[in-house]
């Protein structure tokens, strides 16, 4: 074994390679802390032991006081639902919409989808063809329209159509932006005014990649957009999404799904156990 | 949530000292512990940091601070400094080839900004030195990618060598090579799709087009909120692409941008330009120094 003991420099290496999978150095010195008192109360001598501490200690930290399951997608019984995907740019909106469609449809649902980004440069044609990937249409609008428009006759289409869930995608935007922030509460409105109790989930698509920003883009959209969840793409690579550990002991916002590619098959739902496993696993397997 | 600058992290001790009058080890100590501090949360990846400080300390530990009046101020001067002088020179200069056409590719994850800063890049080349570029749809995987960069050559007025999905990337880039010397348009910027580090074959995609279009510049593009990961992006494209340089782009965001540290710190090369918003107007030139004052919040 690579540590014989849990010492000094058993609690070192946690550190780093915890703050490299983008924790966070203050919550990971907390922890450090935690676990240590831990270890010393249970009197922990074996690493192999430890590693189940630091897992529940980790869980703990996500979960916070609440410690129920979270519902994947809180599906209407006799409405349309409507799921609003929101984030900065480049995160994996599109590609998400893209997947969770699919999924969708396995699951029997009639699903559509609303091109709501009528700003970036081929956004109308990168969800319609993921549309046609899947099999489902878009309602789209030309370039340089009005999002909430589009939105407001994706809702009128999904009733007309009788679709089980609309889809409805967003031009990224950086949340320092107030003036698109603002359009994104609007495209909100439009939603709740439409539809009784809409948006029924609101999705902020985060990159895993991304560093301590993360949690200032999960609080401003929040405050913008009331979101219910977060879907955590990009985990394929090297980067480990520690940062949502914060976003959900900080602001409670639960992370819904994982994306693990760019095929349509590439979106799980959110395993906890499994995901803070994967933040120290390096550490663990090279014994 | 807003993350404290160094100077608001660093006033704690320098209130202690201002007390005694007089800078001991340990307060160098705690003073070099914020710098780790500040950093780390302003995404620096911990290695980097971890030899940072200590040449921080190294020049901290002498009479620089330790006799200073104002030591809190002079281990910011210190830690400024040193981060300037690792990021480097303004260096923002595109390359020119002895013969046209000049040719540049565009590299780097997912989304990190690569077609949108080929548009910009064109956009730059033509409007300040009067060049006529030519932009290559190389990203026949992701969905609309082409239309994107179609789009953005429209928006522009700028030819773009496209041959739809069913081409290869490789034989696309040749032909717009050849395409480029028939009309003599003297910049070629070849947009690639986006791809992980760690995908071999994809990597493999890029090393060929590489070897067969002898790219004068090989710009990695990367996100500047990129966390912890960054230096691991970095040292892969760079190992296996010898890039020439790297493009920060969504600096217009609130993000710090430690990422610029960390690459810089595991690939040696420039950072030349940075992204400052979505329009094909703004790319600007990289600034060190500014660059140093945003990681460390002042
Ligand atoms: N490896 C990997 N790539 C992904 C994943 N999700 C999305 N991508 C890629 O990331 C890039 C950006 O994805 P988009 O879906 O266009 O992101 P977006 O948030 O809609 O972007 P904007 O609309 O421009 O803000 C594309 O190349 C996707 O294929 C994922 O889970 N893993
Ligand atoms: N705010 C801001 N957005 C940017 C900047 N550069 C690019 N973007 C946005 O980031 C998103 C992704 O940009 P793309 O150019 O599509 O990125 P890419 O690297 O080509 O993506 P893939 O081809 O999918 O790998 C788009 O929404 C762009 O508008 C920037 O400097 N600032
Ligand atoms: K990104
Ligand atoms: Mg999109
Ligand atoms: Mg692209």
């Amino acid at each position: 074994a690579r540590y014989r003991s849990v010492d000094e420099d058993f609690f070192e290496d946690l550190e780093e390679i915890l703050i490299a999978a983008d924790v966070g150095v203050s919550t990971v010195m907390d922890l450090i802390d935690e676990l240590k008192m831990e270890v010393k109360r249970r009197n922990i001598k074996d690493t192999n032991e430890v590693k189940q501490v630091i897992s529940e200690k980790l869980v703990e930290i996500y979960h916070g006081e609440e410690d129920e399951e979270v519902a994947e997608l809180n599906l209407q019984e006799d409405d349309v639902t409507v799921v609003l995907f929101v984030g900065v740019n480049g995160v994996g909106k599109t590609t998400t919409i893209g997947k969770l469609a699919h999924q969708l449809q396995e699951d029997g649902k009639k699903v559509l989808l609303a091109a709501g980004d009528t700003f970036r440069a081929g956004a109308i044609e990168q969800l319609n063809e993921w549309g046609n990937r899947v099999g489902v249409d878009t309602i789209k609008h030309s370039e340089g329209s009005d999002p909430s428009a589009v939105i407001y006759d994706g809702i009128q289409a999904a009733r007309s159509r009788k679709a089980d869930v609309l889809l409805c995608d967003t031009a990224g935007r950086l949340q320092n932006k107030v003036n698109l922030m603002n359009e994104l509460s609007k495209v909100k409105r439009v939603i709740e005014r439409e539809v009784p109790n809409g948006p029924h989930e609101v999705l902020l698509v985060l990159d895993a990649t991304t560093g301590q920003n993360a949690l200032s883009q999960a609080k401003t959209f929040a405050d913008a957009t009331d979101v219910s969840g977060i879907a955590l793409t990009k985990l394929d690579g090297t980067a480990k999404g520690g940062i949502v550990l914060a976003i959900r002991n900080e602001l409670g916002i639960p992370v819904k799904y994982v994306g693990l590619g760019e095929r349509v098959e590439d979106l799980q739902t959110f395993d906890p156990q499994a995901f803070v496993y994967g933040l120290f696993a390096d550490m663990m397997d090279e014994e | 949530m807003a993350f404290e600058g160094l100077a608001d992290r660093l006033q704690n001790t320098i209130q202690k000292i201002k007390g005694k009058g007089k800078v001991t080890e340990q307060d160098v100590k705690e003073m070099t512990r914020e710098v780790r501090l500040a950093l780390l949360e302003a995404d620096v990846n911990f290695k980097v940091v971890k030899d940072f400080i200590k040449k921080v300390k190294e020049r901290a530990v002498g009479q620089e601070v330790m006799e200073s009046l104002t030591p809190g101020q002079q281990v910011i001067k210190v830690v400024k400094e040193e981060l300037t002088s690792l990021m480097g020179e303004d260096e923002s200069k595109i390359a020119v080839a002895d013969k046209p056409p000049t040719v540049i590719m565009m590299v780097g994850l997912q989304g990190a900004g690569k077609t949108t800063t080929t548009g910009k890049l064109a956009n730059l080349l033509r409007k300040k030195y009067n060049r006529n570029p030519l932009l290559v749809a190389a990203d026949v995987y992701r969905p609309a990618a082409v239309d994107q960069l179609e789009t953005l050559g429209k928006q522009l007025d700028i030819p773009v060598h496209q041959e739809g999905t069913q081409a290869n990337p490789v034989d696309i880039a040749n032909r717009a090579m050849e395409k480029a010397k028939e009309e003599h348009l003297d910049y070629v910027i070849v947009d690639t799709a986006g791809r992980l580090h760690v995908d071999e074959d994809l990597m493999n995609e890029l090393s060929q087009i590489k070897e067969n279009v002898q790219p004068d510049e090989t710009f990695l593009v990367v996100d500047s909120m990129t966390g912890q990961d960054a230096v691991n992006v970095a040292e892969s494209f760079n190992d296996q692409l010898d890039i020439s340089g790297v493009i920060l782009t969504k600096l217009d965001g609130d993000t710090r941008g430690g990422a610029a540290l960390s690459i810089k710190a595991v690939t040696e090369k420039p950072i030349k330009f940075a992204g400052m918003g979505e329009k094909l107007d703004e790319l600007e030139v990289f600034h060190p120094e500014r660059m140093a004052s945003r990681i460390l919040g002042m």
